[in-house]
């Protein structure tokens, strides 16, 4: 049930990107760019420069070569803070949560960047900041109803399971109200069911809220399943791009997945 | 209005919006916060609801499917229903699209209301085989944006839909037009044999049975009740529904399926209801928590729990109680019951019944013994669950108390019960041959089930009356009875138990998984899953302590000495209802099992020490497969009745 979602114009776009830490060439003259509104997935044999490619979208990396264009504008090494009040936010594949805090208290930190009363006004808990606080709990509950973790408000993050955290990961994203979404592996290390719900939610949000999604992901059924265009990199190059089928039957990504003789 | 002219539940609704119109009828855990709805707000939700439903086309006679979790709306649009002369059929939320379709073409259902897309699309599934189906209207509209069905629509566009065509007359009118012999709700009957029948009430004996229930536990309209139950449950109408439309008190839809817990101590309800498998999976879960505790906490619940295990019971019912002890159990009561109920959220719980199964004793006077009120009712889907309840003070482990107030019961001579009352069901849809079999001519309905009376008048159910069996040797053997001895322990979570026309008895054995689980990690046990877990030799080993445990309990009573189990093997799976192996509620199909197990049950009484099997199961995600192993069986220890109070 896609029908309803309208793809727009190009809102990211990687031009000619080539980023090497010392001698180590991650990623060589990459461009491809992503649309609004859909689900991008970049594919890739372990190595390949995918987390680097989405580290050079949200600012931690800035690549030596090429042009990042966001929202129609250039951007100039931008940092993750700067990357994040533009409205990207992403999820890590090594979940980066606060293990000892409450699963509201690390989804209400999505909501840091939106708040406006300062530490005083809150540890004070003037009207204001009070007032605050209570519209940014509601956006917060709002994320919670939408990923179904209500029976978790209370619970420390470290107690949870694995593909629970991994939940709450992409409700502390998704609570930043994002314009482009990046998810690094949500799937990862998640049974069939987990995955199926993972999926779903990803194809709710994009659904919903129209976030733009760009997502890494290894489960070759997964992605085929639920995103628009595909892009693939092997050795920092790109090696294809375009739809799940047109991608599919690409030699050159066949050779990169299943190895070829020299 | 006097209590006469209010024998229908859209009356009783229109008297509370009138007497009581601030007072909070439901309420709603809705992004993390406690929405409420006074009786007056409910009942103009219930009109525009009715209008729009008659708007689409539902009328007098129809019936209206109702499918999903405990929610407010779903709850009104049963009184809609009621209010235009139709009839609400509630389903189980975990059907499967067949057990839905069969329900649906049965009694003819046009109109379904549904909680969400998950039942909307099963219902849409069902529509290509039962294009009977005209509406399928849903509460909430998550997912649901791009059904472009016509037939599909949102209960807000039916509400409008009613709010903007029909005079405020039209409701009142209809509403006058009711009788109190119409038929109130529709319920199918889970079905231990044979296809699910519609069991027809009346909204005369739904009112008669929750007026009698109200009367008996002075039910008033402070009182608060947690209602989390199937709708489809007959249960979940009498408490959450009738009664609550009778006293007026107040209904609580919880947040989701999986915050139960924290919203039954969040409302603390005052009165309460689950059947025995609640308490037992809340029990299962204490003690899991309980060994994960430190030494001092564990020896202060064991100390206190051994004190409450012998006078907290006796305490609860006023019965005289040495000094000494009553020091330790107030001592107990401050260091550990009353933090234990208030975990439990039951603090304020001023009446808890179960029903729906027989509880194990031991289960049952745990929760007696920490000061909860927790009495047992007698009753099935046909008497309105309402046949035999437990008297404040008069409570017994082993009987479900004395006839409720205009109720009779007798026992026919083949020790079967028989009911008449004023809370009867009227017939099975469209089934006269099934409603003949079990009503007789004297009006008594058979009700299944083997009893006799205690010198108390209280009356005592032994199991079902099919189910009862004699064993070779010429024993009495009551299969439920040793199933829930066996299935107190937490950890087994299902056991099913057999030896009619045998020299001995034999048993399957489902581990819990949860507790066995938690029990494997703390011994550093691995494994991969429950068939793998199941087929340990320490988890057989920690089984068959059970069963001894059981067995030296049954040796105990000489009637039941000879229903010792001599044998079990631990299931390679879990029983399961998708797998028609239990009901929705989760009681066993006994010949069904015993059909589908058959090498099984050969291998335990031929001596077998293992035995391979392969079973399709069901997946959730409505996929099926095969999952087989090789079942080791198992002898155990038992007692001759002599020596069995020393091993016990």
């Amino acid at each position: 049930m896609q029908g309803g979602r309208q793809i727009g114009g190009v809102v990211l776009g990687m031009e000619g990107i080539s980023l090497a830490f010392g001698g180590v060439r991650a990623l060589q003259d990459v461009s491809f760019d992503v649309r609004e509104h859909e689900v991008r997935a970049i594919i890739g044999p372990n190595g390949a420069g995918k987390s680097s490619m989405l580290n050079v979208i949200n600012g931690v990396y800035h690549p030596q070569q090429g042009t990042v264009t966001f929202k129609g504008k250039k951007r100039r090494d931008v940092n993750t803070h700067e990357a994040a009040e533009q409205g990207i936010a992403r999820t890590f594949q090594n979940i980066a949560l606060f293990k000892g805090m409450s699963v509201l208290d690390n989804i209400m930190t999505g909501r840091n960047l939106r708040m406006k009363s300062g530490l005083l006004a809150q540890a004070l808990r003037l009207p204001w900041a009070v007032r605050e606080e209570l519209q940014h709990r509601e956006a917060v509950e709002q994320v919670i109803d939408f990923l179904e973790i209500q029976a978790y408000r209370k619970t420390p993050v470290g107690r949870l399971p694995y593909g629970l955290q991994k939940r709450v990961d992409l409700a502390r994203a998704l609570a930043m109200e994002p314009t482009l979404l990046l998810l690094d592996e949500p799937m990862a290390g998640m049974n069939v069911e987990e995955k199926q719900d993972m999926c779903r939610f990803i194809l709710d949000v994009n659904d919903q809220f129209g976030t733009t999604i760009v997502l890494i992901e290894h489960d070759m059924g997964v992605v085929m399943d639920i995103s628009d265009r595909v892009v693939v990199l092997d050795y920092g190059r790109k090696i294809g791009d375009g739809t799940p089928g047109e991608v599919r039957g690409n030699q050159a990504v066949i050779d990169a997945y299943l190895g070829v003789s020299h | 209005m006097s209590e006469g002219s209010l024998d229908t539940f859209p009356r009783l609704l229109l008297q509370h919006a009138a007497v009581r119109p601030n007072h909070p009828a439901i309420r709603e855990k809705d992004l993390g916060i406690w929405q409420s709805w006074n009786w007056s707000r409910v009942s103009a939700e219930v009109r525009s609801l009715a209008c729009g439903l008659a708007e689409l086309g539902f009328r007098r006679g129809d019936s209206l499917a109702i499918i999903g979790d405990n929610r407010p709306r779903l709850y009104w649009a049963m009184t809609a229903a009621q209010c235009l002369g139709g009839t609400p059929v509630p389903m189980y939320q975990d059907a499967v699209a067949q057990e839905l379709e069969y329900v649906l073409q049965d009694a003819g259902i046009r109109f379904a209301i549904a909680e969400d897309q998950e039942q909307v699309d099963k219902l849409i599934e069902c529509r290509e085989r039962t294009p009977g189906l005209e509406h399928i209207v849903y509460d909430d509209p998550r997912g649901l944006r791009h059904y472009t069905q016509p037939f599909v629509r949102s209960l807000d566009a039916v509400e409008e839909l009613g709010r903007g065509a029909r005079q405020s007359g039209f409701i009142d009118a209809e509403i006058e037009q009711g009788k109190s012999d119409d038929v109130a709700i529709m319920l199918y009957t889970s079905g231990t044999t044979g296809k699910p029948k519609g069991v027809c009430i009346t909204h005369d004996a739904l009112i008669n049975a929750a007026r009698g229930g109200c009367g008996f536990d002075q039910l008033t309209a402070d009182d608060e009740i947690l209602s989390y139950l199937p709708m489809a449950w007959v249960g979940d109408n009498l408490f959450s529904y009738a009664q609550s439309l009778v006293a007026g008190f107040t209904v609580n839809c919880p947040e989701s399926g999986e915050t139960v817990m924290t919203d039954m101590r969040e409302i603390g309800p005052t009165y309460y209801f689950a059947p025995p498998r609640v308490f037992e999976n809340l029990l299962t879960q204490v003690m899991i928590r309980i060994e994960d505790a430190g030494a001092i906490k564990r020896w202060m619940f064991h100390y206190f729990m051994e004190v409450a295990r012998r006078c907290g019971a006796e305490i609860l019912d006023g019965k005289s109680v040495g000094a000494g002890e009553r020091l330790l159990y107030t001592l107990g009561n401050v260091f550990v019951y009353g933090p234990l109920r208030n975990v439990l959220g039951m603090s304020r719980v001023r009446v808890a019944y179960t029903a729906g199964a027989a509880i194990g004793p031991d289960l049952f006077r745990f929760y007696r013994s920490i000061g909860i009120n927790l009495k047992q009712l007698y009753g099935s889907t046909e008497t309105c669950a309402y046949v035999c309840l437990q008297q404040d003070g008069h409570i017994k482990l082993d009987t479900v108390g004395i006839p409720a107030p205009g109720v009779e019961v007798k026992i026919a001579d083949s020790g079967e019960v028989l009911v008449k009352s004023g809370a009867m069901f009227k017939e099975y849809y469209k089934r006269p041959d099934a409603t003949a079999e079990t009503i007789d001519a004297e009006g008594y309905f058979h009700t299944g089930d083997a009893g006799f009376f205690d010198a108390d008048g209280q009356l005592k159910i032994i199991d079902r009356a099919k189910d009862v069996g004699k064993m070779a040797q010429g024993a009495i053997f009551a299969p439920n009875y040793i199933e829930n001895k066996l299935k107190f322990f937490s950890y087994i979570r299902e056991a099913v138990a057999f030896g009619h026309g045998r020299e001995m008895v034999c048993a399957f054995i489902n581990i819990d998984i949860g507790a066995v689980g938690n029990w494997a990690e703390r011994r550093n046990i691995p494994y991969s899953g429950y068939t793998d877990l199941a087929q340990k030799d320490e988890v057989y080993a920690l089984v068959r302590e059970c069963v001894e445990k059981a067995n030296a309990e049954l040796a105990l009573d000489p009637a039941l000495c000879d229903s010792q189990v001599h044998r079990f093997l631990i299931l390679h799976k879990e029983l399961d209802p998708d797998d028609d192996e239990l009901t929705r509620t989760r009681k066993v199909r006994r010949s069904f099992i015993g059909e589908k197990y058959g090498v099984l049950i050969d291998a335990l009484y031929s001596g077998k020490t293992s035995q391979f099997i392969e079973t399709q199961v069901k997946f959730e995600d409505g996929r099926s497969g095969k999952v087989s192993a090789d079942l080791r069986i198992e002898e155990t220890r038992t007692y001759p009745p002599a020596t069995a109070k020393k091993a016990a």
